[in-house]
């Protein structure tokens, strides 16, 4: 059942399955584990992240392609829901009317972009999906009236999701279900099935193509295979599931923003965590997201608290203050991708 | 019986196909027929234009001018994909597989493409368990059985070769074309290759191409000879006559060269 649920691609890796283990409890319980807002929404940035570089490692570490355009699909993801609440009002089906639209943008998008680009070589692919994503965070900031430009736009969340509203009346486990947990739970639940599913699709027949096609695309196309429509497919997919985890990220910021959304940090940190995490494995998204998240989000406080506990040292006291923590983030980068090449799931399986 | 006696239709032909790259002609004019059951081996120097010819069979280049016929249908413009689910498989002169993946996946890979289902993406691979057999039943033919959880990179030659065989076997294809099966394989293995291939052609009434330059390979095998010279078709027929004839005499073996084959 386990096995069948995680397509036949178990971890391998005794550490591994403690650490995923770990993750995903940590995941399903952190509403009740943590208290206040800051940790439950660390958890919440660390689902949607798994999905979003999940369904990266799709196209760069299974099918070897090399894109700059998922920030995009993850901001229409968000403008297209986000867009819809805070203009129409916070009804269910202005939300899902939303995501549709936002869905049918993006399997347009990722066509006509496939279409274009995909018969180019590599290099020349990744700089029209640079050129193409760039515009769009241009056009998004531009359109102010629409968007709410640089600023981006609050909205108010359906009833069930908003945080006035109560589940119970008295506490569960030290924590009222308001409108934020149930909106966690939702978050938490649509991010499982949807990194399920992207471990299924790299586990079926079409998954094993895309990785015949990273190997020696020459060789699959002389199989018999036309990889130009198993790229395209391969393409949409990827946008498909990074539009759906922007908007589980709008639902959850009950916010939408050029920066948060559309900018080229959020790439940035998809490559990141894919190389750290491990690319064509699945588990890599995991387990790089968790940590990459964590770091983010905590880095700034562990400082703190070493810096002043190391009151009166010299080098070490100024070494660690907080406002350097952008530093120490990028030094266990660099250290990370130097000790683990095939990134940290690559490592435990070697192991 | 050759080529020549067979009343059948042809089923694969070229009609004057050329390919230019620039200023220079690699493929001029050839016009060939190839009927199942017959093995074609293409013979001529470095540079006569073979492994081009192939190219322009299997759909890796396109023709300049000229067609390429399969049972009659005009394939010239067909991409190398489409060849290949119409039943041209090849196999390549350098080894060309995917070295990262096992080689029970590079057959297994083979056969999903002949069975179609390359598009399906909500079932477990492993699970269509009739593919996993195909693939170890062409492993086994290969005698590769004992490697197939191994991944290609760490092959010997010898064994890659096989396994191209056994890759080209799983494709079932209609025509099989061979880019020198046999090069840089060890003496002992070689009569293996040439063995499943003499197989493969009685059994299944195929029509195999294959280039090759070891003589004594083309002496075993071949029922048909064509001598392709600066891309051009020189000579064609029966191996005894293709071999003495003066222009092979000059063109292939080199010039006061003598047939002692």
């Amino acid at each position: 059942m386990l096995k069948h649920l995680l397509s036949d691609d178990l971890p391998r890796s005794r550490f591994l399955t403690v650490l995923l283990v770990l993750i995903l409890f940590g995941l399903a319980f952190a509403p009740f584990i943590t208290s206040g807002a800051r940790p439950l929404n660390t958890a919440a940035t660390i689902c949607v992240y798994i999905v979003l570089v999940a369904s990266y490692d799709l196209l760069l570490g299974y099918t070897g392609i090399v894109s700059f355009a998922h920030t995009m699909f993850f901001g229409i993801g968000a403008y297209g829901i986000g867009l819809g609440l805070a203009s129409a009002g916070p009804f269910w089906w202005i939300a899902f009317s939303g995501l549709l639209c936002a869905l049918l943008l993006t399997i347009l998008l990722a066509l006509i972009v496939g279409l274009f680009a995909l018969r180019v070589r590599a290099i020349f692919y990744a700089m029209i999906t640079l050129a193409v994503a760039s515009s769009f965070a241009v056009l998004a900031s531009q359109l102010s009236d629409l968007t709410g430009g640089e600023d981006g736009k609050t909205f108010s969340v359906p009833a069930l999701l908003s945080p006035s509203f109560h589940l119970f009346e008295n506490e569960v486990f030290g924590r009222i279900i308001d409108g934020k947990v149930i909106t966690y739970y939702l978050v938490f639940g649509v991010a499982l099935m949807l990194f399920l599913f992207l471990l299924r699709v790299v586990n079926s027949p079409f998954g094993r193509v895309l990785q015949a096609i990273r190997e020696n695309e020459f060789r699959a196309e002389a199989l018999g295979y036309q990889t130009i429509y198993y790229r395209i497919a391969a393409n949409c997919l990827a946008a498909l599931v990074a539009a759906l985890a922007g908007a589980l990220m709008a639902l959850w910021l009950r916010y939408v923003g050029p920066k948060t959304m559309l900018g080229f940090e959020v790439m940035t940190d998809i490559l990141l965590i894919v190389v750290i995490g491990g690319m064509g494995t699945m588990y890599g998204a995991v387990v790089g997201a968790a940590l990459f998240m964590l770091a983010q989000n905590y880095l700034k406080t562990l400082m703190l608290q070493a810096s002043s506990a190391l009151v009166g040292v010299p080098f070490l006291a100024e070494a660690l203050h907080p406002d350097r923590w952008m530093l120490w983030l990028g030094v266990m980068f660099v250290v990370s991708v130097y000790c683990f090449p095939a990134g940290i799931v690559g490592k435990l399986r070697s192991t | 019986m050759t080529a020549t006696d067979t009343v059948a239709s042809p089923s694969l032909s070229t009609h004057e196909l050329t390919i230019r790259f620039g200023g220079h002609v690699a493929v001029n004019q050839v016009s060939a027929d190839f009927y199942p059951g017959t093995l074609t081996v293409i013979v001529g120097p470095n540079g006569a234009g073979k492994t081009t010819y192939f190219n322009l069979i299997s759909g890796q280049l396109a023709a300049t001018t000229g067609t390429v016929r399969l049972f009659g249908n005009d394939i010239t413009r067909l991409g190398a994909a489409k060849r290949t689910r119409l039943g041209i498989g090849r196999a390549f002169q350098l080894t060309n597989l995917f070295p990262n993946l096992t080689v029970l996946e590079n057959v297994r890979l083979a056969v999903q493409s002949r069975a179609g289902i390359g598009m399906n993406m909500f079932s477990l691979w492993s699970a269509h368990t009739g593919l996993l057999d195909r693939a170890e039943h062409f492993l086994e033919r290969v005698a590769l059985m004992d490697r197939r959880a191994s991944t290609v990179a760490a092959l010997s030659h010898g064994d890659k070769r096989k396994l191209e065989v056994a890759i080209l076997l799983a494709l079932e294809p209609k025509i099989l074309m061979f880019d020198e099966p046999t090069a840089g394989m060890s003496v002992d293995e070689v009569p293996v290759v040439l063995e499943l291939i003499h197989q493969v052609k009685v059994e299944r009434n195929l029509t195999i191409l294959l280039v090759e330059h070891k003589m004594d390979v083309v002496r075993s095998l071949a029922d048909r000879i064509i001598v392709l010279h600066n891309g051009q078709l020189v000579a064609d027929g029966e191996p005894a006559a293709v071999i003495a004839s003066p222009i092979v005499q000059e063109a292939y073996l080199g010039t006061g060269a003598t047939a002692d084959v």
